[in-house]
């Protein structure tokens, strides 16, 4: 990330605020909470519950809970990377499950948009109990740019950051 | 099949049902407010998507090798093809390969028409 970008979110950078889950019913009902946000990346936890199990007799929370996780602080990554607010979709992901997630703790996922072009934003993410150095599982993915006519859900959070509308 | 989906705690969560047609195994995921992504279109959240693909090749996998263990798996891709609005969403796997180790699990998933899916996946799982 260039250090002379104007990133849309910037004022937002730092410790997550409640307002970036806000908007994401489903990521409230899984408790993903934001731990922190800087250029072009997204801290995002999910706090352990038994209700997200996937396997019951290793007690490990069902990969698809992390890639909802996965997902969410991708998309807010790229919110991250971008001078101008505008509506992201999910092009595609890939998840490795590099080991199990250990059990009765909560899960981690640091995302870094990496690249961006006009249409077309790169990520690559890794979720962790602990350290980002000791992932158990890895992603990459790519988001689509002014993928609907819905405006950014981050709009109201930064007044006068997104497109004009037309 | 329905008892293996009760003992998932994340099957239950998502409210995901079981339906076996003549086109074999298909898994329902009935729309609710609780699995919304985007409010405002509304669509149903990508990783609730992802997650419903990856259950759904999980059950295929555990119905047609007979496993007892909950196969694990090593790797999933999950393309996402058009926005999933407020309807009911069935999935579809199929095994591309079972081998001693290693199974190989093409899903998709679709709203009102089949031929329109709104997202696949493949996955890879270690028996």
């Amino acid at each position: 990330m260039s250090e002379t970008k104007r990133f849309a979110l910037g004022a937002l950078f730092g410790p997550g605020l409640p307002e970036m889950v806000g908007h994401v019913p489903h990521a409230q009902v899984l408790g993903i909470r934001v731990a922190e946000t800087g250029p072009g990346y997204a801290v995002c936890v999910l706090p352990y519950r038994e209700e997200l199990i996937g396997d019951p007799a290793r007690r490990v929370v069902f990969g698809g809970a992390i890639t909802t996780l996965i997902d969410h602080a991708s998309g807010l990554a790229v919110a991250c990377a971008l001078e101008q607010l505008t509506a992201i979709a999910t092009i595609d992901l890939r998840v490795d499950y590099l080991r199990a997630a250990a059990p009765g703790v909560d899960l981690f996922t640091r995302s870094e948009c990496y690249r961006t072009t006009r249409a077309v934003a790169f990520v690559r993410a890794v979720a962790y109990e602990r350290t980002a150095d000791d992932p158990f599982a890895s992603c990459l993915g790519t988001f689509m740019l002014g993928a609907n006519r819905s405006d950014s859900p981050f709009e109201r959070l930064v007044p006068g950051s997104g497109e004009q509308p037309t | 099949m329905s008892r293996v989906v009760d003992a998932i705690p994340y099957a239950r969560f998502l409210g995901v049902e079981v339906d076996r047609t003549d086109a074999g195994l298909e898994c329902v995921l009935p729309f609710r407010e609780a699995i919304v992504g985007n409010a405002r279109l509304p669509a149903v959240h990508g990783g609730v998507l992802g997650a419903f693909l990856e259950l759904t090749a999980l059950l295929q996998l555990i119905d047609e090798s007979g496993s007892t263990r909950v196969p694990k798996p090593i790797t999933f891709t999950f393309d996402y093809l058009r926005s999933a609005g407020p309807a009911t969403t069935r999935a579809q796997a199929e095994i591309f390969r079972l081998g001693r180790r290693i199974a190989n699990v093409h899903v998709y998933a679709w709203q009102e028409d089949r031929s329109r899916p709104v997202a696949a996946g493949n996955g890879k799982f270690l028996l």
